[in-house]
């Protein structure tokens, strides 16, 4: 079981408190109507699915309900960083450089 | 006093005599005693058969490793359980153990004649046979096959046990209380942290309980062990002994199963029988030890052919010979040991045999000095005996693999040793990574993602001083990362039995390789033979030879033939062995009960059971229930004698007449509150809500992005800026979990709050020409009158005299009332509605009620009459979408090719021709005279024939059905094919005139 | 290469089992090859199996980056049905089951196809109704599955607690009798010796790095940890990484990798006759030759190839198994394995050509893709030989999510209300 630390509580907790809610940062377009068929597709179904450090939310859904932002490692399923909805995709590189 | 038993040795109590049966004949044993133990007490070797030949085997192992031991234990009924190791069930008075897969007795077993049939049963033989006639397979091969496979029998009553499940948290957890995890624990007690040290056995020391000669730091080993465990709890160490790691999960998450009461004579009140605990320690020490490896040689699995280790263990820790004539076969210095204690203890050892040339003076000299005869450059070539060793041959060996002449030599045990293997199984449940080390022809840890350090005999360091030194040492760093700073304490340790060993192969034989049985994997009959013919049909991975010989998948998980089946492959294959690999230890450690991994998550705790405050009143009125999502939901009220179907015509025909009572507490509610609440809404749902007055409902349509209808529920708007929003029963959560997306990420400028109160609100359903007569009375605040509480209404008032959410809604076509209160209040309003209802005949309804009213005017249940494929035009519900919207959730979807498509499945009414009632789930066709398989064009999503119309009536999804009304189709069943016709999906007073007060 | 019959089995058993011959040569690479298949799962040889049979072509090799079945066909709990609602999917589905029925005389390998049954088991309202609509479905398709009381469930599956009182009481269930189980590591080996007796090179332990393409955007062959493999057809069947691979030829799938778990109980003599499966609870179990009972789990939610699972997934499974069948409750778990499933939408697989020339897929499987191997292999193997779609595999395109034409199996199964 994982542990996960909530960047709105400021805690680490069991993986139990959480719900994954898939990858991160796909916005959804503000104007859907002008969207192609594939454009809609590729919002709707297309994602990375990384192996190794992966974009992704999750929401705090057994505690203060926010949804939050992550990056986790999906080959040791290890987090190296969790932030608040709508800050800044924070670039890899540091971030695997400060891991080490 | 039993045959083989030393009065006074060990550290069972010869005082307290215990009495238990095996195969119904009983057995003294001592307190202390393991089923094993008792038995080899009394010269009893065998104890069970093997898997696949069904040869007789006794123990070859004292601990949880022991692959052929294993028996069926039984304490009264409901509490059986097979594949219980011996060497691991400790006796207690009035035990009964029986012996496995054997018939019609152990000492007489038919099927043994498999391993007449030996040759045949090489690896893999099944693959290669059993394929003709082709029907043969499911009537005669696999039976038989599954006939004589498996162990012990399953059990075949329920479990009257509880089993327990506890969260725990700690600064270090120390697997393993043997010298190098206690030595752990001694550094770390003290030092103000948590520490908790376990141990699977029911006594801690490890080696040192099977060693009681040394002298740590002058103190005899025992005495020092007592002290040292005595020091530990009260410096505050919490020890668990029957305690068993069974798995490294993410994140220093560890789970250890305590075992409660599998030891004890009588059952104490109220204690579980196992509990599983999942310890989060911020650091962990693995000290698991190392096992030791049997030696691979024909007939090396006879009763009475065990490990030398083992040996000392039962002499040293039960007092136990196990045999008064034991011979020796070793390529490792411990067994020397081994054969000196037996010696000393009275047995006769009647040879060391050491495939070695060369073996450390000093031990040949004590052996010489106690007049053991010594056989260097020796192997063992076969034994002898039928359900026990009595002889074994011997043979010199030159030159590595010239075998000599061999020669018998009596003997009424055989005691091995292969050298050790270091524990990693926990280590590799880490993920952690591995290192081939040439000198000790073993794999040792290396890294690791988790925060463990692993010290002893699990990285291969010999000898308790060596071990002591190493825990105390290792430690240190995972107290480092606690900030904690030591500094390892000092140990010597006298008569410390240090060692080393060559690994071997096979033993060289003189026979033909390819006809020796010698097992690597004793439980599943894997011999060497097997393992090479493996190689030899290209199974290169040692993963390959794994599964296609089955090594190391027995009930030990390899702990005894894993190390063995590795380095026999690679030498087939001409590889080293990394290259080969090692097979993956899984979870858990050893064989772990459901009932632990199920904990209390059993019976009616299975799964939380939700109920409303008006449960009770209808489980007093003889509610039938339906699950629903978590809740029970009454289904309906039967009165005596009365079926389902006739329930459910009553209650339909009394709400229609009068006034029905129902608790639609369960759907699910969201309170949105903000000065963008009908904004948002406004988004989320098709409908508009922008102009939606306060005071007012609306019905509200939900879909996915994708276009396809998710849920639906009436929508009040309460006041201004807050909304009362209504979700079906099971959807309640993933609603909120979907408004809450929305809103966070997509639309945080939105100033909107989302709360789920579907438990803050009990809500009462009066519905029935009656309703508005019976409510009345009860209702301040609002006149129920059609001018000043039109259908569609919401107001805050007070109903019998509590504060109320009162709505004006239908869900049956009749006049209807939902009355929300504070939850608690449910209860109290219903049973003042239900006593001032008799005089209206008033009839509480359940959900098959509500559905077939609901159906006879064609309002969808989502999730029945929609499948997640279901657009709103699919569902006639293209009045729910609001067309000038500049968008809304799902809106775009919808534009999608195949959603805009012509002939989508839509929703229509079915009346058949002949008045018969339509299964739901029945498939639909045009054509009925079509050969299988036909052209299904949808299915029946609804149907009822309790309703008020007269007549069955059902719902269904059929390929253009809307552009169909009046056509006829077909609905083939099993007996007979069913016409209907097509009609619109309201069946009852189409024009709403029942809705009127 | 020695056929496998009994006589064969007598006379090497006879000689010390010293003459049996390699069931695949250890191969290299070549420079080229007509088709590459990336993945030596039961799909991937499967596929190059019938590609030589069937089609001739026999200028293939099949890599995989671990041991030949050492992906999900070495990992599932080897559940084989094809009661299916949706036609397409019914279509796949009893495309397989029918070639499992006669697999193990076609490859001359026991693959020990058992069709015991396979008992779903409906515990709500809703059950009832989506399983009757399953049972009506496949009847008109010619599918055979059927309606069980309560009562008749116990009878065919003794183990099953039908209480009336149980959290999840026990409605009924739909019976596949054609369905059943199988061997999973056989049906790699069986596939791989078919193959390899054929011509086909069975390339392990090389990982595919990247899809190399021509200017002209059409596959040019795979970079491998071994070189660069020429090769004019490249199918790309790797469950668990097939998202990664297609990326290297810039093909985006609508995949998530999810862990999937499944455990054994320690041996015990037949109890257990069939396979039963109860979605309510997320409980599948059946009882292997061996005696072992084999139990499968749901999903971990989020995206992993660590294999490692949770857990808490396998405490709700074992409580789940303890409520459906409650005189498992003493018996022991052996072991546990997570294995990597990819995961499309609508939980039905991905199969065929590709925007990309010469470049096809197999993909997207979810947790049943076992069941299909010799279907999908032999659909694959027509696909890539004529470079069109089987009518079988034919609706289970990438173009699907943008039309919204999906094949909703899961969908099929939702519960509101």
């Amino acid at each position: 079981m994982i542990q996960i630390h909530c960047p709105y509580c400021g805690e680490t907790l069991p993986e139990l408190e959480f719900a994954y809610a898939g990858e991160a940062h796909i916005e959804r377009p503000l104007s859907p109507s002008e969207q192609s068929d594939e454009q809609w597709a590729e919002f709707l179904f297309l994602r990375e699915n990384v192996k190794g450090p992966h974009f992704e939310r999750w929401r705090h859904l057994h505690g203060c309900g926010r949804f939050f932002n992550a990056v986790r490692n999906t080959i040791t399923d290890r987090f190296y960083i969790t932030y608040k909805a709508g800050e800044p995709r924070p670039d890899l590189a540091t971030l695997l450089e400060e891991d080490k | 006093m039993s045959k083989y038993r030393l009065r006074g040795r060990g550290r069972v109590d010869s005082s307290k005599p215990v009495v238990f049966t095996f195969d119904g004949k009983p057995y003294t044993g001592l307190k202390g005693d393991t089923v094993a133990s008792a038995l080899l007490a009394h010269g009893v070797h065998l104890m069970g058969r093997s898997f696949k030949y069904h040869r007789p085997r006794g123990a070859i192992a004292a601990g949880s490793e022991e692959p052929n031991a294993l028996i069926g234990t039984r304490r009264g009924p409901g509490r059986f359980e097979p594949n219980t190791r011996a060497t691991v069930q400790e006796i207690w008075e009035g035990l009964e153990t029986t012996s496995q897969n054997k018939f019609p007795s152990l000492k007489w077993d038919v099927g043994a004649v498999n391993d007449a049939a030996y040759m045949m049963f090489s690896a893999g033989f099944y693959y290669k046979t059993f394929m003709w006639p082709r029907s043969f397979w499911d009537k005669v091969y696999e039976p038989f096959i599954r006939a004589a496979a498996g162990l012990g029998v399953s059990p075949t009553e329920e479990d009257p046990d509880t089993y327990a499940s506890r969260y725990s948290y700690c600064d270090l957890l120390i697997v393993g209380a043997g010298p190098a995890g206690i030595a752990a624990a001694r550094e770390a007690a003290g030092k103000g942290l948590s520490v908790i040290l376990v141990d699977e056995n029911p006594e801690m020391g490890g080696t040192l309980l099977s060693e009681p000669q040394s002298k740590i730091n002058g103190k005899a080993a025992w005495n020092w062990l007592e002290d040292e465990l005595a020091a530990l709890q009260a410096a505050g160490v919490k020890l668990m002994t029957r305690t068993t790691a069974i798995g490294y999960y993410h994140e220093n998450l560890i789970a250890l199963v305590e075992k409660l009461t599998d030891h004890l004579p009588t059952l104490p009140e109220d204690t579980p029988r196992e509990r599983m605990w999942r310890v989060r320690a911020k650091q962990v020490v693995l000290a698991q030890g190392a096992l030791e490896k049997p030696m691979v040689f024909h007939g090396n699995d006879r009763p009475g052919v065990m490990l030398a280790g083992s040996a000392q263990t039962f002499l040293n820790r039960y007092g136990v010979k196990v045999g008064n004539t034991p011979a020796v076969v070793t390529s490792h210095d411990s067994a020397w040991y081994a054969a000196f204690d037996l010696q000393d203890a009275g047995a006769f050892v009647q040879a060391i045999i050491d495939t070695r040339a060369q073996v450390r003076q000093d031990l040949q000299d004590e052996a010489r000095a106690r007049g053991i005869p010594v056989k260097l450059s020796h192997t063992v070539t076969a034994t002898g005996g039928r359900l026990r060793v009595n002889n074994v041959r011997v043979n010199p060996v030159s030159g590595g693999t010239n075998v000599g002449a061999g020669q018998w030599i009596k003997c009424d045990a055989l005691l091995m040793s292969g050298g050790w293997t270091p524990s990693l199984h926990l280590f590799s449940h880490t993920k952690g990574s591995l290192t081939w080390d040439d000198d000790l022809t073993t794999f040792l840890p290396k890294d690791t993602p988790e925060d463990c350090v692993i010290t002893g005999a699990s990285r291969g360091l010999w000898g308790v001083e060596a071990a002591l030194r190493d825990g105390a040492a290792r430690v240190g760093e995972a107290l480092a990362k606690l900030g904690i700073g030591s500094s390892a304490s000092e140990y010597s340790v006298e008569d410390d039995r240090t060692g080393s060993g060559v690994m071997m192969r096979e033993l060289p034989t003189d026979r033909s390789p390819g006809k020796a049985k010698a097992f690597v994997d004793f439980q599943n009959d894997v011999t060497a033979k097997d393992l090479r013919l493996a190689v030899r049909e290209g199974m290169r991975s040692i993963e390959h030879v794994k599964r296609y010989t089955t090594n190391g998948m027995a009930t030990d998980q390899g702990k005894m033939s894993n190390i063995n089946g590795l380095n026999i492959a690679a030498d087939a294959l001409g590889k080293k062995q990394p290259q080969v690999g090692l097979t993956t230890f899984r979870p858990p450690y050893t064989p772990t009960t459901f009932g632990a991994f199920a904990g209390y998550h059993r019976g009616e705790h299975f799964e939380v059971v939700r109920k409303t405050q008006i449960d009770a009143w209808a489980e007093e009125h003889g509610a039938v229930y339906e699950p629903v999502g978590q809740w029970r939901r009454a289904r309906y009220f039967p009165k005596a004698g009365e079926t389902m179907d006739q329930a459910v015509t009553r209650e339909c025909a009394a709400t229609r007449a009068s006034v029905g009572i129902f608790d639609a507490s369960t759907l699910g509610k969201i309170e949105v509150v903000g000065p963008d609440a009908a904004e948002f809404i406004n988004r989320m749902y098709t409908n508009p809500f922008l102009k939606l007055a306060p005071g007012k409902c609306r019905y509200g349509l939900l879909l996915g992005d994708d276009g396809f209808i998710r849920d639906d529920g009436v929508i009040a708007r309460v006041e201004e800026d807050r909304f009362h929003v209504t979700t079906t029963t099971g959807g309640a959560a993933r609603v909120l979990n979907m408004m809450e997306d929305y809103l966070q990420t997509e639309w945080p400028d939105l100033n909107v709050w989302l709360t789920s109160t579907t438990e803050q609100w009990s809500t009462v359903a009066l519905n029935g020409p009656n309703a508005a007569k019976l409510l009345a009375p009860f209702v301040e605040g609002i006149e129920l009158t059609e001018e000043a509480f039109p259908h569609m209404s919401c107001v805050n008032c007070t109903v019998a005299g509590y504060p109320a959410r009162l709505w004006r809604v239908s869900f049956t076509g009749e006049i209807g009332f939902e009355v929300n209160v504070p939850a608690p209040y449910g209860r109290d309003l219903w049973e003042k509605l239900w006593e001032a209802g008799q005089q209206y005949d008033i009839t509480p309804y359940g959900t098959e009620t509500m559905h077939v009213l609901r159906a006879e005017k064609g309002y969808i249940i989502v999730g029945q009459d929609t499948d997640g494929t279901v657009t709103p035009a699919d569902a006639g519900m293209d009045w729910a979408v609001g067309k000038k919207k500049a968008d809304f959730v799902g809106m775009r979807g919808l534009a999608r090719p195949d959603l805009v498509a012509p002939n989508r499945k839509q929703l229509v009414g079915l009346l058949t021709e002949d008045n018969s009632w339509l299964e739901e789930g029945a498939q639909i066709v045009f054509d009925p005279k079509q050969p299988i398989p036909m052209k299904m064009v949808g299915h029946v999503t609804s149907s009822y024939n309790q309703g008020t119309t007269g007549r069955p009536i059902a719902l269904a999804l059929v390929e253009g059905g809307h552009s169909k009304m009046g056509e006829t189709v077909y609905i083939p069943m099993p007996d007979r094919t069913i016409a209907a016709k097509i009609t619109g999906t309201v069946f009852f007073d189409p024009e709403n005139s029942r809705l009127k007060i | 290469m020695t056929r496998f019959n009994a006589l064969n089995l007598v006379k090497n058993a006879l000689s010390g089992h010293k003459n049996w011959t390699e069931q695949w040569p250890e191969s290299q690479p070549k420079a080229e090859y007509d088709v590459v298949i990336v993945g030596a799962g039961g799909h991937g040889l499967g596929a190059a199996y019938y590609l030589a049979k069937e089609h001739g072509i026999t200028n293939v090799a099949v890599i995989d980056k671990g041991w030949l079945g050492g992906g999900n066909t070495g990992r599932n709990t080897t559940i084989i049905r094809s009661n299916y609602l949706y036609d397409e999917s019914a279509r796949m589905f009893d495309h397989a089951v029918d070639l499992w029925q006669g697999l193990s005389q076609e490859l001359n390998y026991n693959v020990m196809y058992s069709n015991r049954g396979v008992l779903m088991l409906a515990h709500t309202v809703h059950d009832v109704q989506s399983f009757k609509r399953h049972v009506h479905a496949n009847r008109l398709n010619g599918v055979d599955n059927r309606w069980l009381t309560s009562e008749e469930c116990k009878e065919f599956c003794p183990p099953v607690n039908i209480a009336k009182d149980a959290r999840y009481p026990v409605l009924g269930g739909a019976l596949q009798e054609r369905a059943g189980t199988a061997r999973h590591d056989a049906v790699a080996w069986g596939y791989a010796r078919g193959a390899a007796e054929r011509g086909v090179d069975i390339i392990q332990n090389c990982a595919v790095t990247a899809i190399r393409r021509h200017p002209d955007g059409s596959v040019a062959g795979v970079e491998t940890e071994k070189g660069f493999i020429k090769a004019k057809k490249v199918a790309v069947s790797a469950s668990g990484h097939n998202s990664m691979v297609m990326s290297t030829a810039d093909v985006r799938l609508p995949l998530e990798s999810m862990p999937l778990q499944a455990l054994v109980s320690e041996p015990v003599k037949p109890i257990f006759p069939c396979v039963v499966m109860s979605n309510a609870v997320h409980a599948y179990c059946s009882q292997s030759d061996k005696g072992e009972l084999v139990i499968g789990s749901g999903t971990d939610q989020y995206v992993s190839y660590s294999q490692r699972g949770g857990l808490p997934l396998i405490e709700h499974t074992v409580a789940a198994i303890s409520e459906v069948f409650p005189i498992f409750n003493r018996m022991r778990m052996l072991r546990k394995w997570g294995g990597i499933t990819d995961n499309t939408p609508d939980r039905s697989p991905i199969v065929g050509k590709t925007p990309v020339q010469n470049l096809y897929v197999n993909a997207g499987w979810g947790t049943g893709g076992f069941k299909a191997t010799p279907g999908a292999a032999h659909t694959l193997a027509w696909t890539v030989a004529k470079d069109e779609p089987h009518p079988i595999n034919a609706p289970f395109t990438l173009d699907r999510f943008r039309t919204g034409r999906l094949i909703d199996e899961a969908a099929a199964a939702a519960v509101a209300h």
